[in-house]
Order: C-alpha cells, then sequence, then structure tokens
C-alpha cells in the first residue's frame, strides 16, 4: 500500500505541475459571468439556474479531464518510457495502476472541491445568504466525483490494450452509452424480436448506468436526495470501479512494454 | 559455489509482425547463461543483435515465449529480486516535471528507504555522478548525457547487489565515460555484480572479466576477453620511415600515414622485409605482434551472420 501511496502522490504532483488546476480560472470566471448575468434578470430562478450551471460545469469540466488525463495515466508512461525504471523497483505492476488511480481520483476531487466551493460563492453572490437546503448541493458534487471515478477506472483499462486515441474514443463513448443505460433497461420496443430485447437489456446492465449518478435536477430546486440513492449510487461505485481496475491491472501485468 | 548472480535459462523472445502478426520476429533464440558473484560481465553485439532484449525480459518489461531466469537465486517473476537489482534503460527518459533530485527521492522511496537516508544517498549520488550543480532543474531541461547520468544514479542508488545496465557509456563525453568506468570498477570493488551491455568493444576490453558475445538474437560465446579473440597471433607488423624514391618492393603492400609507412606481413617474412628496410636504409620504428582484437572477432561473426542470412533468403528458405 506504501507503493501505492508514493506512486498516487508523484501522480498528483504531476497534474499539479502540468497545470491542469489551472482550469479552476475558467470556472470561476464562468460562475462570475453567471452570477453577474443572473443578477440582472432576477425572475425568482436566479438560485435553480446558478446551481444547474455549476454542477454542469463541475461534472463537464471534471469528464475532460478524467478522460484526457485518465487515459494518458498509463500509456504516456509506456509511450514516453518513463516506467521502465519505475518497474525495474520493487513495485507490482497492480500497485502502479492504482496509484496512478489514486492520484488522478486526488486530483479531480481537491480540483471538485474548489469548483463546489465556486459554486457556494456564485450562490452567496446573488442570494446573499446560504440556506440549509443548499447542502444538497455538496451530495451532488459527491455523486459526481463518483461518476468520475468510474470514468477513470474505465479510461486506464482501455489505455491498458489499444491505443490512447482508441482509448479516449472507447471512454467517451462507454459513457454516453451509460448516461442512456437506463433507458435501455426499461425501453419497451413493440417491432424489436425477444431475443433482441433481451440483448440489449444484457448490454445495458453491463454499461456503468450514469443517470444514477445525476441528481442536479432535484438538487438545482433545493430538494432532498434520498440517502438510500446515495449508499446505492456509493456501492454501485466502489464495486464496478474494483471490477474495471482489476481487469486493467490483470492485462497490464501481462502486457510487454515496446 | 556460491548462487550465481545471475543465470538465464532458456530465454527465447519473438515479436509478432505482419498481417494479422502471422510472422514471427525472434528476437532472442534459446539464450541460457550465468553470471557469477562479483563479475563484470559484458553483452556485446551489434545493433538489433538481443541485447536490450534480454536485459528487458530480467527486469520483468517484457515476458519471454519460453525459459527462465534467476537474480541471486530468486525468480524473476519475483518482485522483491528488485530490492537488490539496480537497471538502468537504454535511452532512459525520466519524469521530465522533476528534478533530479526529486526522482531519485521518489525512487528511492520503493526501497523503503527513510527521510534523513534518502537525502544523504542522493546527495551523495548526484555528486557522484556530477550532476551536484544540476539537481535542481526540471529533468526535461536536461541534456541526453546527463539524463544517462541521472539513470546511472537511479540505478545504483540503493546500492543494489546486481547492477544491470544497458549501454551505459552511450551518449557520455569522454569524461563521463571515464566517470563510468570508474564506476563500474568501484561496483567491482565493493563485490557487486555487474552485467552492461555496449557496442564499444575497448570499454568491454578494458572492464569485463567475461563477455558475452551475441548476434542476430543468438549467445555465440562466452569467456574472456582474452579467450575470446584466440591466442594465436595473426602476423607481425613493421612501422618504418624510408625517404622517397628509393627502390622498396614492400612499398606496394603497405599503408602511408603521413612521413611512416605501415606493412603487415607474416612472421616468416619477417627477416627478409627486415633485409629489404636495411638495403633501402629505411627507419625501422618498430616491429610488433598483430593481435586480433575483440573488434575483429566481433566483426567476424557479424559478417558471418549476414553470410547466412542472405544465404538463406537466396535459398528462399
Ligand atoms: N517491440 C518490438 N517489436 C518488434 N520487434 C522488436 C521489438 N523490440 C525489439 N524488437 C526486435 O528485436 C531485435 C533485438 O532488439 P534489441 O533491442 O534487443 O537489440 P539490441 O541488441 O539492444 O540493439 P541496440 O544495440 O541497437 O540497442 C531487433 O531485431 C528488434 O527489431
Ligand atoms: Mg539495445
Amino acid at each position: 500500500m506504501k507503493n501505492v501511496r508514493t506512486v498516487a502522490a508523484n501522480t498528483f504532483r504531476e497534474a499539479v505541475r502540468d497545470r491542469v488546476l489551472y482550469n479552476l480560472v475558467f470556472f470561476a470566471l464562468l460562475m462570475m459571468g453567471a452570477a453577474i448575468l443572473v443578477g440582472q434578470i432576477s425572475i425568482g430562478i436566479e438560485e435553480s439556474v446558478i446551481v444547474s450551471l455549476g454542477l454542469t460545469a463541475i461534472s463537464v469540466i471534471g469528464l475532460f479531464i478524467a478522460v484526457f488525463i485518465g487515459v494518458g495515466l498509463v500509456s504516456k508512461e509506456m509511450d514516453k518510457r518513463t516506467l521502465y525504471a519505475l518497474l525495474a523497483k520493487p513495485v507490482e505492476r497492480w500497485e502502479f495502476l492504482l496509484g496512478k488511480f489514486c492520484g488522478l481520483v486526488m486530483t479531480l476531487t481537491v480540483n471538485t472541491a474548489a469548483m463546489a466551493v465556486g459554486l457556494y460563492l456564485a450562490l452567496w453572490a446573488v442570494k446573499h445568504t446560504l440556506e440549509k437546503s443548499d447542502g444538497w448541493i455538496l451530495v451532488a458534487v459527491y455523486l459526481i466525483l463518483l461518476k468520475l471515478a468510474l470514468i477513470v477506472a474505465l479510461a486506464l483499462l482501455f489505455s491498458c490494450f489499444t491505443t490512447p486515441f482508441l482509448a479516449i474514443l472507447f471512454t467517451a463513448g462507454i459513457y454516453v452509452a451509460g448516461v442512456f443505460a437506463g433507458d435501455l433497461r426499461t425501453v419497451q420496443a413493440v417491432d424489436l424480436s425477444p431475443a433482441t430485447m433481451n440483448l440489449l437489456k444484457g448490454v445495458s446492465y453491463l454499461l456503468p448506468n450514469f443517470e444514477d449518478f445525476n441528481v442536479m435536477g432535484a438538487v438545482a430546486h433545493g430538494r432532498a436526495v434520498p440517502g438510500a440513492l446515495v449508499g446505492q449510487a456509493t456501492l454501485y461505485a466502489v464495486v464496478y470501479g474494483a471490477v474495471v481496475l482489476a481487469a486493467a491491472s490483470a492485462i497490464f501485468s501481462r502486457r510487454n512494454l515496446k | 559455489m556460491a548462487t550465481p548472480a545471475i543465470e538465464i535459462e532458456h530465454l527465447s523472445k519473438e515479436y509478432p509482425y505482419g498481417f494479422l502478426n502471422l510472422k514471427k520476429k525472434i528476437s532472442l533464440e534459446d539464450l541460457s547463461m550465468r553470471v557469477d558473484t562479483g563479475e563484470v560481465f559484458g553483452f556485446l553485439g551489434p545493433n538489433g543483435a538481443g541485447k536490450s532484449t534480454t536485459i528487458k525480459l530480467l527486469m520483468r518489461l517484457i515476458f519471454p515465449d519460453r525459459g527462465t531466469a534467476r537474480i541471486l537465486g530468486k525468480s524473476i517473476d519475483d518482485v522483491s529480486m528488485h530490492q537488490e537489482t539496480g537497471y538502468l534503460p537504454e535511452q532512459p527518459y525520466f519524469y521530465d516535471y522533476l528534478t533530479a533530485a526529486e526522482l531519485l527521492d521518489y525512487f528511492a522511496r520503493f526501497h523503503g528507504l527513510t527521510a534523513t537516508d534518502r537525502k544523504t544517498r542522493v546527495q551523495n549520488m548526484l555528486k557522484k555522478v556530477g550532476l551536484e550543480t544540476a539537481k535542481k532543474i526540471q529533468l526535461r531541461k536536461y541534456s541526453k548525457g546527463m539524463l544517462q547520468r541521472v539513470g546511472l544514479a537511479q540505478a545504483i542508488l540503493h546500492d543494489p547487489q546486481v547492477v544491470i545496465l544497458d549501454e551505459p557509456m552511450s551518449g557520455l563525453d569522454p569524461l563521463g565515460r571515464r566517470e563510468v568506468r570508474d564506476i563500474i570498477l568501484e561496483l567491482k570493488k565493493d563485490g557487486r555484480t555487474v552485467l552492461f551491455s555496449t557496442h564499444i568493444l575497448s570499454d568491454a576490453e578494458m572492464l569485463c572479466d567475461r563477455v558475452g558475445v551475441i548476434v542476430g538474437g543468438k549467445l555465440r560465446g562466452v569467456g574472456t576477453p582474452g579467450e575470446m579473440v584466440g591466442i594465436q597471433t595473426q602476423g607481425m607488423e613493421v612501422l618504418f620511415e624510408v625517404a622517397e624514391g628509393k627502390n622498396l618492393p614492400l612499398l606496394a603492400k603497405a599503408t602511408r600515414t603521413g612521413e611512416r609507412y605501415r606493412v603487415q606481413m607474416p612472421e616468416e617474412e619477417l627477416y627478409g622485409a627486415i633485409e629489404q628496410l636495411r638495403a633501402a636504409g629505411a627507419r625501422i620504428l618498430s616491429v610488433a605482434q598483430i593481435k586480433p582484437t575483440l573488434e575483429e572477432f566481433f566483426m567476424n561473426l557479424v559478417e558471418a551472420d549476414r553470410a547466412q542470412a542472405n544465404a538463406v533468403e537466396v535459398s528462399g528458405k
């Protein structure tokens, strides 16, 4: 575990030195602009506009980081051959992989937390007060973070056996498919044969169900998020993530470096 | 005898290529050899011979199709063998956002060294490889030779028993080469085992207790540098100066560099040649035995290999 921590810390350091956190400037500007704009319209929906916009931005920015840096975590090290010296140290390959994963999740956590603070500041700027129900925003942010961690795991998995370009494509594809996974499970199309329907259903259960992580609608209107939903999503992310990471490390452990 | 430092048994590696990866290129074919504890072993071979392939197999960066290897009696599958080994990759490249000191500290953490221990070791090592003044610069700003030095530093930082270096001298200036030679000799003095690959035969001759020559993925011979080239002399060489326009049949065979002529002949013709030179009033500067160098041995092997490869191609096998 110490090795995992060491790799994770270095991955975080890399992200900081490569100025990944600079995206926060963009987020800050966006929230500032939105606050000023909404403040001028002022027809009682300021709050939900700010919250929806903020959460969407947190999710989208996080997605970009998770996919692009997630795919590069291992593939960049293989390309640049920085991995050679490291794997000749007493480090298991799975430790390296898990360390990389944790490092990026750490980066995303810091980044997302900073954005959440920005969102609260913008909210305060339009409302001049914060209520207890605004606390649900934190729950929404937590669920976004869980989703991002899953995406990082998937990006890692793909980058272990394909080119970075294809890995980005696959990860983005799975994300989009995963958003609709819920619909796929309940779809009732009369013109499809039962066999096709079952296949579709089977696939839909393999896909990560990202809709379960989206509580933006409720939170934007100050409604509560059921604890059971949060618990379920957490469990789902942990199990699904563990399976994906195990698969990634099984592939990576047998992989010949160039 | 104690367990050998490195034992390699029937190691083979093929790379698939071509349409649907149906063809196979053999990079390493049934390599078996051992390196004894405390030995400096040179791994010689032309480009593409399979030196790096062997070393990467040992370091578990790639996996063999057949065969096994042990380092200090431990299977190379066992990650803990890396505690006692150091490795310098070919054309090393490291995290370019770190400084040399940070990189070495990072690597040292995997060896379970304490913070104070890491600090002193990193300082000493940077001094040893001549990077003391550059230690606060990010590695992206390092030159090739400087990276090579960092690579050497990280390979021996944890004071390993077995040090494996893939072309340690490449990219270094003459001073750097000297320093690397000194470091290798120092490791030997401390009883460490060193395996290094190179195409620079003089380095191998100077440093190695034994060398292994690998050509085309096959080990062609292992022995002391002396053994490898044999003991038979190949004739005599005479170096002389002579005034222009003298009648000297020997000149037809001689090569001229500046004022001097150099001529080679079988031993039995030596006295005849000396007579000729005396008659022409030449000045003999030296008479020496021609010893085959490792280089010639090496060239002969490589040429034989090429000839064989061509023959196979022609016969369409
Ligand atoms: N990833 C790879 N895919 C396909 N072939 C490879 C790969 N790596 C090495 N080879 C082949 O294996 C053979 C041996 O390569 P290797 O790198 O071991 O040579 P080398 O002895 O280290 O040469 P050099 O002195 O140039 O470093 C070469 O013919 C090379 O083409
Ligand atoms: Mg090589």
